[in-house]
C-alpha cells in the first residue's frame, strides 16, 4: 500500500514540475494510473488528500487555470523556483561547521529537523566532513515540556494559551499570549510576545508552564511588530552590570570565590591577618547572597547597606530552629 | 499512511543526492538517511514506476539493477527532473541557523567569520524559510579574555594530547584545588563551558566548569588513554544525584521556591500559602549549609535535625564578626 501511493504522489508531482503550464484535474486523471482506474467519487477523494499530503511536505502547489483566456477551469503546477533548494557552495570548512551543527540540538524534534535540513543540503551536493575545528562544541538542551509547541507557535505565528505559575504564587493562572520570539539564556528557556490579558509585551519562563500549550487562534494570525528586538525585550535577563564598589574582610585561606571576585586590595591585612579586598558588585541582595554564603569566612565593611542587609538575614538565621510551627 | 509522506520525503533527496555522486552504495545511502538498507531497497523499487507523464516505459526513471544487486551500488537515470533537493521548510531552517547561531557564540576569533559565511549561504538559500530564526535568540555566557586564555591552553592540550594542569576552584567547599587532568573534551550545558576531562587527583571522571578554573598549564606529559570511559550524556543534565547521598527536606517560603525548579529534587510538595516541601540528595554537607545561608531565613530545614543547627550556629559566628 505505502508503495503504491507513494509512486502515485511521486508521479503526481513529477506531472506538476515538469508541466509548462496549469495542469488540469482531468489531464491528471488520464496520466495517471491509479486515478484513472478509480471512480468518479473515489478519485475526487485521493485528489484532495494526495494534494494536502504534497503540500505538507512543503510542496508549493500553484493554483490557476488551465486556459487563461477562458478561466473556466482550474490547474495546478509546481513552479521549479519555489520547489528547488537554490544553489549551495559551501566551502569544506564551511561544511563542516555545518556538520557540527547537526549535533548542537539535544533535543528530539529540533535534532530532527537539523537532521532532515542537513539531508537537503547533502542531496545538494554538499559534503560534510568534520574535520577537526578548534569549537567548543555548544549544546542546546530543551527539556521544558512546553519547549516544542511553543517554538512551533512562534515560527508559525500561532496564539497560544497555557497555564503559567509565577516563582513567588502556588497558583497557576491562564495566560493568553501571541508570542513574538523564544530565547535560550544561561541553559533556560523563555518566550516574550504579547500578552493579551495584561495588553502589554511580557515575559515568560518555560519551565513554568504547568500542563498543556493550547493553540488560540490560526496561524499567521498576528504579525510580530516591525523593527520588535527580542534581544532587547529579553535584557532584563541579564545580570545588571557592577558599576557599585564594596569592601569585604575575608579570613585567611578561605573565602576563594570572593577572592576571585575582589579586584584588587583595599590595604594591608587586619590585627587578626584578615585581608580587605575592593570588589565591584552590581544589586545589594546579590552580593549579600554571595557575602552570606560564606558564613563567618566574609565581612562585609562597606556600604552600610549591604552590611545591614547581611546582618538582619544573619539574625533571622540565627535565631531559626528548624521548621516554623 | 504517514510512511508514504515520509518516504516521498526521503525520496526526494535520495534521487538528487545519488545524481550529485553519480553511485552511491546501499549502506552509504542507509547510514545518510538514518534507515535499514532494506528500506533503501524498498524505496528505490518505487522508483521503477515513477517518471514523466504518460508512462511509458522509455521515460520512466530507471535504476541500474545490475549494480545494485551485484555490488550493491545505486546509479539512477532519466531523472534529470530531480537533480535538486526540495527546499528547506521553516522548521528546518529555524533549527539549523540556531544550531549555527550557538555554534558562532561558542567559536573563537578563528572560527566566528568561518561560521558567519556559512550563515550568510544557509540564510539566502532558505529565502523566507529562515525567517523564522529571528524569532530566537540563543544567549550563552559572556567570554571574557581570562576565559578565552583558558580555553585555548585547553585545545591546545586536546589537540596534542597532553595532560594539563589546572587551579579549579569548588564553590561547594569554596576551596581553590589544583588538579592534574587528562582532557577528553569541551563542551557547552546548560548556558555554561566545561572541560570534560580525567581527574588524575580524584581519581575519575570530571566536568569543569572554564570559569572556576584560574589558571591552565599544559604539561609535557602525554594523557593516558581512557578508551572504556564513556562521556557523559549531558542531556540527562548536568547533576546526577546518587542514592547514597544525604537525604535533606526543606520548606521553602515563597520567595525560595526557585530552589525546586533549579536543582534536582527527589519530591517536591505543595504545603499550602505558597510554600513548598522539597526533597534534595546532597552529596557534599558543605554546598548544602552554604545553599541555607545565602537563603537566609527564606528555608527551614526539617531534616535532618543537626543541619538546622550548623545553620544557627555558623549564623552566629558570622554575627560575632560585626560590631
Amino acid at each position: 500500500m505505502t508503495a503504491r501511493k507513494s509512486e502515485r504522489l511521486l508521479n503526481l508531482l513529477i506531472t506538476l514540475l515538469v508541466a509548462r503550464s496549469y495542469v488540469g484535474k482531468d489531464r491528471l486523471r488520464e496520466i495517471i494510473e491509479p486515478y484513472r482506474e478509480a471512480g468518479e467519487d473515489a478519485f475526487e477523494k485521493m485528489f484532495e488528500r494526495d494534494k494536502e499530503e504534497l503540500r505538507s511536505l512543503g510542496i508549493p502547489l500553484e493554483v490557476g487555470f488551465v486556459d487563461r483566456a477562458f478561466e473556466d477551469e482550474p490547474g495546478y503546477r509546481i513552479g521549479r523556483a519555489a520547489f528547488e533548494l537554490p544553489d549551495i557552495d559551501l566551502a569544506p570548512d564551511e561544511a563542516a561547521v555545518v556538520g557540527l551543527a547537526a549535533r548542537v540540538w539535544q533535543h528530539a524534534g529540533l535534532a530532527a529537523a537539523t537532521s532532515d535540513a542537513l539531508v537537503k543540503l547533502k542531496a545538494a551536493g554538499v559534503t560534510v566532513d568534520r574535520t577537526a575545528l578548534d569549537v567548543v562544541q555548544p549544546q542546546l538542551v530543551a527539556d521544558e515540556p512546553a519547549f516544542e509547541a511553543l517554538w512551533d507557535a512562534t515560527r508559525t505565528r500561532t496564539p497560544v494559551t497555557f497555564d503559567y505559575r509565577t516563582s513567588a504564587a502556588a497558583e497557576t493562572s491562564t495566560r493568553h499570549l501571541q508570542p513574538w520570539g523564544v530565547v535560550s539564556y544561561r541553559g533556560r528557556w523563555y518566550v516574550v510576545g504579547h500578552d493579551s490579558d495584561r495588553d502589554d509585551s511580557r515575559l515568560f519562563r518555560l519551565s513554568r508552564v504547568r500542563g498543556e500549550v493550547r493553540p488560540d487562534g490560526r496561524p499567521g494570525s498576528y504579525d510580530v511588530p516591525e523593527g520588535t528586538d527580542i534581544r532587547s525585550l529579553t535584557q532584563m535577563l541579564a545580570p545588571g552590570s557592577p558599576d557599585r564598589t564594596a569592601v569585604v574582610r575575608v579570613r585567611p585561606g578561605a573565602g576563594h570565590g570572593i577572592r576571585r571576585r575582589a579586584t584588587e586590595s583595599a590595604g594591608p591585612a587586619d590585627a587578626a591577618g584578615w585581608d580587605r579586598l575592593e570588589l565591584r558588585y552590581a544589586g545589594t541582595e546579590a552580593l549579600a547572597d554571595e557575602v552570606l554564603g560564606c558564613g563567618a569566612d566574609v565581612v562585609v565593611e562597606e556600604p552600610d547597606e549591604v552590611a545591614t542587609a547581611v546582618v538582619s538575614r544573619l539574625e533571622q538565621l540565627a535565631a531559626s530552629t528548624g521548621a516554623p510551627r | 499512511m504517514s510512511g508514504a509522506r515520509e518516504q516521498v520525503a526521503r525520496l526526494l533527496a535520495l534521487v538528487p543526492y545519488i545524481q550529485a555522486r553519480r553511485e552511491v552504495s546501499v549502506d552509504q545511502a542507509a547510514a545518510e538517511f538514518g534507515v535499514t538498507p532494506a528500506q533503501i531497497l524498498k524505496d528505490l523499487n518505487v522508483l521503477w514506476f515513477c517518471g514523466l507523464p504518460g508512462l511509458g516505459m522509455g521515460d520512466l526513471i530507471e535504476v541500474d539493477m545490475d549494480a545494485l544487486e551485484g555490488e550493491g551500488v545505486i546509479r539512477v537515470s532519466n531523472a534529470d527532473y530531480l537533480t535538486r533537493p526540495l527546499r528547506l521548510d521553516s522548521s528546518e531552517a529555524s533549527a539549523l541557523i540556531v544550531a549555527l547561531r550557538a555554534l558562532r557564540e561558542s567559536s573563537g576569533p578563528d572560527v566566528r567569520p568561518i561560521v558567519d559565511r556559512t550563515l550568510g549561504k544557509l540564510e539566502s538559500a532558505a529565502g523566507d524559510a529562515a525567517a523564522a530564526a529571528a524569532q530566537v535568540d540563543v544567549r550563552l555566557p559572556q567570554q571574557d579574555s581570562r576565559l578565552a586564555g583558558v580555553r585555548v591552553t585547553l585545545s591546545e592540550a586536546l589537540e596534542q594530547h597532553r595532560q594539563v594542569k589546572i587551579d579549579y576552584y569548588v564553590p561547594a567547599r569554596d576551596e581553590s584545588t589544583d588538579r592534574t587532568v587528562d582532557p577528553f573534551r569541551l563542551v557547552t550545558a546548560e548556558g555554561n563551558d566545561y572541560l570534560e576531562a580525567w581527574c588524575h587527583t580524584a581519581e575519575g571522571q570530571r566536568l569543569f566548569r572554564l570559569d572556576r578554573i584560574s589558571a591552565a598549564t599544559v604539561l609535557d606529559t602525554p594523557a593516558d588513554d581512557h578508551d572504556d570511559v564513556v562521556p557523559r550524556d549531558l542531556a540527562v543534565g548536568l547533576f546526577q544525584p546518587s542514592p547514597e547521598d544525604a537525604l535533606v527536606t526543606l520548606l521553602l517560603e515563597p520567595q525560595a521556591r526557585w530552589v525546586a525548579e533549579y536543582y534536582p529534587t527527589e519530591s517536591v510538595e505543595e504545603v499550602g500559602e505558597g510554600r513548598l516541601r522539597v526533597h534534595l540528595r546532597v552529596a557534599d554537607s558543605g554546598w548544602v549549609l552554604r545553599l541555607l545561608l545565602r537563603l537566609g531565613g527564606a528555608a527551614h530545614v526539617e531534616s535532618p535535625v543537626g543541619l538546622a543547627d550548623d545553620v544557627a550556629r555558623t549564623a552566629k559566628e558570622a554575627l560575632a564578626n560585626y560590631p
